[in-house]
C-alpha cells in the first residue's frame, strides 16, 4: 500500500501490521495529550508537586532524555569533527533520537510551567546569571540544530528525494553538515553543563551545591561529561530494542564497538571525576555547612546509601569496566547489560540531583519531603515515550536510517523486483492521475 | 546621597516572646490578599508567607521544651546581593533591591518555573496551584494596595512594600526625604499581640532592630550556608539558637553576622 | 534579549552570554541561508532533475 515510500533494498511488515503498532502507542500518545490539556486548562493543580516539591518527575524526565539525547551530539562530534567516519552508520539514528529526546524536553518545560503563555519571557526578559536561561537559550538553539540535522534526512525519502529542489537541498546541507555539527557540540556543550549548574548552584541546598571555576559548579563539567559519555549507550540500546523488534542487524559490530569503545573511556574517566567530586563534597563542602554526609542517606523512608552505591559502583564502574575491555564489548549479553545499565545510571544520576535534592531538608526542624506523582503527571511523563515510538517507527520505515540495513539483511531477488514494480506502477497511477484531476 | 538613601530593612523575631498564637499569619494573609482555599489541610499546597513553625529540644517530659519560630521571608542579601532565588530566577521576576534591601516578586513578570522555590532554603516562596477565589462578599474586604495574584505564579513576603510606598508618599508630601520608624511596620509586626517582631532599618543606629541585632543571643537562619538573611531571631536558650542553623555533632553552637 | 529591553545592561555578563548566543545563530543562520540559496541556483541550473535513486 505505502511501498513506494520504502526505501529501496530493505523489508518492512505489512502495512496494516505498522498501523496496528501505530495505533497502539497513539492510544498511549492519546492518554498523554489529554492529561497535559489538562494540566494546561486546569493548572498545576493536577499534580501532586507542592510547595516543598517544585520541581518533580517531569524536572527529572526533562534532564535524564536530555542526558540520554546527548548521544546526537556526542556522534555528531566524534564524525564530523574528530573525524570517526564509521559513525556515519548509526549517526542518522543518533540525530534522531536526539531530535526525539530534545522535542521532548521542550514539551515537558512547557507543561511544567504555571503559565505556559508567558514561556517566551525567559527569552525577552532574559537574567544571564540564571543556569535556567543559559538552558532555555542552549536547548532551544540546538533543537534548531537537531532539526536541521535531521531534515536531509526526511527529504531522503524516495519520494521527497525525486523533487529537485529538496534533492539539492539534502546535497548541500550533507555538505555544510560539519558546521552545524560544530554549533551542535558548542549548543550542546554549554546547555548539558547548565543543566548540571542548575541543581550545582543552589548554595541553599547543601545536598546539591558545588564549588567550581567562574560561574560554573563542578556539576557544569559533570553534566557535560556525563551526557557526552553516556548518551552513546542510548543510542546503542535503542539501536538493540529496534534490532530486536525488527529482527534485523541494522548497524555493523564494528560501528557498535567502536561507538561502546568511546563511550566506556568517557564513562570512566567521568566516573573518576564524579567519586572525587563526591568524596570532596562529602567529606569538605557539606561538613563546612555542617552536614554529616549520613544525614543525606539516612532517617528518611527512600533515600538510603543504596542509592549512592547503585549510582556509582553498579551502573556506573561497572558498565564503564565492560565496556573498556574488548571481551566485555564483544560479549552480546555483557554489552547489552553495560549499555543497560548506563542508561539507569546516568538517569539515576539526574534523579539524585533534582528529586533528592528536593527532599532533603535543610532547616534543621524542617522534616524529609515526599511525593508521588499523579496519574497526570506519570501520563505526561510517559507521553515522550509514546511519542518517540511512532517517531521511530515512521522514520524507520520511510527513511534511509541505517546506511548498512541493505547489506546485512539483502532480500530475494523477486522481492526485490515485485516491490520495484509495485513501486513504478504506483508511480505511474500517480501521475496518470493528475492530467484527469485537472481536467 | 546614595549612602544616605540606603537601607537594609530587616527584623529581629524575640523566640523567648512568641506564644505561636498565629496572630501574625492572620495579619499577613489579610494585609497582603493571600488566598486560601476552602481545604486547607494539605499544608503544603497552603500560601503562608509568615509561617510558625514548631519544634521541641527532642527530650521527653518533663523536659520537653518547645519553640516557636515566624519565618516570613527572609530577604537574603546573600554576596552583594546574590540572593539564593534571584540569581536563579530565568525571566527576572525577583530582584534584590539595593536601596531597600527587600527582595521584590514581579507577579506580571513570573512565569511559574518554580526554580526560586526550589533554590529557597526557608521555603519561604510559595506557589500558586489555584487561582484565588474568595468566598462571596468577602472580597470586599481585600486590600486595594496590593494586587491579588493568579494562577501558576509564585509569591512571596514583600515586607509589606506597599506600606512603604505609602509612607513614602506620605513623607513626600510632608515634605521629608525619609521615612520615619514607626511609619513603616510591617502588618505582621503590628499584629503581633506580644510584640515579638521588631522591624526597621538593620543599618540605621536610631532604629530598635539595629541595636536588637547586635544582642549576644541573636542569630540568623542557617547563616553558614551564606544566605545572608536579613531576618535576625533572638532566643535565650541554647538549643533553639543551635537549632537554628546545622551543625557537626562536635561543633560548637556559632554566631557569625554579617551585618 | 535585545539591547532596547529595559532590564539589558551593557556589561560582561550581557556580553558573553547574549555574544555566544547571537555568535550561535548567526553560525546556525547563515548556514541555512547559504544552503537554501546554493540550492535555489542549483535547482535552477536544473541540478538534480533526472538524478536516479543510487546518488
Amino acid at each position: 500500500m505505502d511501498s513506494a515510500l520504502i526505501p529501496v533494498g530493505v523489508k518492512r511488515c505489512s502495512f496494516p501490521k505498522f498501523m496496528l503498532l501505530l495505533g497502539a502507542a497513539g492510544a498511549v500518545l492519546a492518554w498523554g495529550v489529554f492529561a497535559m490539556l489538562l494540566i494546561w486548562i486546569k493548572g498545576l493543580n493536577q499534580t501532586n508537586m507542592n510547595d516543598y516539591y517544585g520541581f518533580a518527575i517531569w524536572i527529572w524526565a526533562d534532564l535524564a532524555v536530555i542526558a540520554i539525547g546527548g548521544g546526537a551530539f556526542f556522534s555528531g562530534f566524534l564524525k564530523y569533527i574528530v573525524g570517526k567516519d564509521e559513525l556515519k552508520n548509526i549517526i542518522n539514528y543518533a540525530v534522531l533520537l536526539g531530535f526525539i529526546c530534545y522535542s521532548s524536553a521542550l514539551l515537558i518545560l512547557a507543561i511544567d510551567i504555571g503559565q505556559p503563555l508567558r514561556g517566551w519571557f525567559i527569552f525577552w526578559h532574559a537574567n544571564v546569571h540564571s543556569m535556567l536561561t543559559e538552558v532555555a537559550f542552549c536547548l532551544t538553539c540546538y533543537f534548531i540544530v537537531l532539526t536541521i540535522e535531521y531534515l536531509p534526512l526526511v527529504l531522503e525519502n524516495r519520494k521527497l528525494d525525486k523533487i529537485p529542489f529538496f534533492h539539492n537541498l539534502t546535497h548541500n546541507m550533507h555538505e555544510t553538515m560539519a558546521v552545524f555539527a560544530a554549533t551542535g557540540a558548542f549548543l550542546s556543550f554549554f546547555h548539558q553543563g547548565s543543566l548540571g549548574g542548575v541543581a550545582g548552584v543552589l548554595f541553599g541546598r547543601p545536598f546539591a551545591f558545588r564549588e567550581g571555576v567562574l560561574i560554573w559548579p563542578w556539576t557544569f563539567f559533570l553534566f557535560t561529561w556525563s551526557a557526552a559519555a553516556f548518551g552513546p549507550c542510548f543510542t546503542i540500546l535503542a539501536t538493540k530494542i529496534l534490532e530486536k523488534v525488527t529482527g534485523k542487524t541494522l548497524v555493523k559490530f564494528n560501528v557498535i564497538d567502536l561507538l561502546a569503545r568511546i563511550s566506556g573511556w568517557m564513562m570512566l574517566t567521568y566516573m573518576i571525576a564524579k567519586i572525587a567530586d563526591t568524596a570532596y563534597w562529602a567529606f569538605v563542602l557539606a561538613p563546612s555547612k555542617g552536614f554529616d554526609v549520613g544525614f543525606f542517606y539516612t532517617n528518611n523512608e527512600f533515600y538510603g546509601w543504596w542509592i549512592l552505591i547503585l549510582e556509582l559502583v553498579i551502573c556506573g564502574i561497572v558498565p564503564a569496566l565492560i565496556l573498556v575491555t574488548k571481551k566485555g564489548r564483544a560479549s552480546k549479553t555483557a554489552l547489552t547489560t553495560a549499555v543497560v545499565l548506563a542508561v539507569i545510571g546516568v538517569c539515576l544520576n539526574r534523579w539524585v540531583m533534582v528529586l533528592q535534592v528536593m527532599a532533603v531538608p535543610v532547616m534543621s526542624f524542617d522534616t524529609w519531603a515526599t511525593y508521588c506523582p499523579s496519574w497526570q503527571e506519570v501520563a505526561t511523563t510517559i507521553l515522550p515515550v509514546a511519542y518517540a515510538v511512532i517517531l521511530i517507527a515512521i522514520s524507520y520505515r520511510y527513511l534511509p536510517i541505517f546506511p548498512q540495513e541493505a547489506e546485512l539483511n539483502p532480500i530475494a531477488p523477486e522481492e526485490a523486483l515485485a516491490d520495484e514494480q509495485e513501486s513504478t506502477e504506483e508511480t505511474a497511477d500517480v501521475a496518470g492521475a493528475e492530467p484527469a484531476a485537472q481536467t | 546621597m546614595k549612602d544616605f538613601h540606603e537601607k537594609k530593612y530587616g527584623m529581629v523575631i524575640d523566640l523567648d516572646k512568641c506564644t505561636g498564637c498565629g496572630s501574625c499569619m492572620v495579619a499577613c494573609m489579610s494585609e497582603n490578599n493571600v488566598p486560601f482555599k476552602e481545604d486547607e489541610t494539605k499544608k503544603r499546597l497552603s500560601i503562608t508567607w509568615m509561617k510558625v513553625y514548631k519544634f521541641t529540644n527532642g527530650k521527653s517530659f518533663p523536659e520537653t521544651e518547645v519553640c516557636y519560630l515566624p519565618r516570613p521571608c527572609m530577604h537574603c542579601e546573600g554576596h552583594g546581593g546574590h540572593s539564593p532565588c534571584v540569581s536563579v530566577c530565568p525571566a527576572t521576576a525577583t530582584d534584590y533591591s539595593t536601596e531597600t534591601g527587600i527582595v521584590s516578586q514581579i507577579y506580571t513578570r513570573c512565569f511559574g518555573c518554580r526554580y526560586c522555590m526550589g533554590a529557597c532554603p526557608y521555603h519561604a516562596r510559595y506557589f500558586n496551584w489555584w487561582d484565588p477565589v474568595w468566598p462571596k462578599g468577602m472580597e470586599k474586604q481585600l486590600s486595594p494596595n496590593v494586587s491579588p495574584r493568579m494562577r501558576g505564579i509564585v509569591e512571596k513576603c514583600s515586607f509589606c512594600y506597599h506600606r512603604l510606598q505609602l509612607a513614602k508618599e506620605k513623607a513626600y508630601s510632608e515634605g521629608r526625604r525619609e521615612v520615619r520608624e514607626n511609619e513603616y511596620q510591617t502588618s505582621c509586626t503590628q499584629g503581633c499581640p506580644a510584640g515579638a517582631i521588631t522591624f526597621g532599618d538593620l543599618i540605621n543606629p536610631k532604629h530598635e532592630v539595629y541595636k536588637l541585632k547586635k544582642d549576644q543571643n541573636a542569630f540568623r537562619l542557617l547563616e553558614r550556608l551564606g544566605t545572608n538573611p536579613k531576618v535576625y531571631y533572638i532566643s535565650s536558650r541554647e538549643w533553639v539558637r543551635r537549632a537554628g542553623d546545622n551543625y557537626l555533632a562536635h561543633e560548637k553552637t556559632g554566631k557569625k553576622q554579617n551585618h | 534579549m535585545f539591547p532596547f529591553n529595559f532590564e539589558w545592561i551593557w556589561d560582561i555578563s550581557h556580553l558573553v552570554f547574549m555574544g555566544g548566543l547571537w555568535y550561535a545563530l548567526g553560525i546556525i543562520g547563515t548556514g541555512m541561508g547559504y544552503c537554501i540559496i546554493k540550492t535555489i541556483s542549483d535547482t535552477a541550473q536544473g541540478k538534480g532533475a533526472h538524478h536516479d535513486e543510487h546518488h
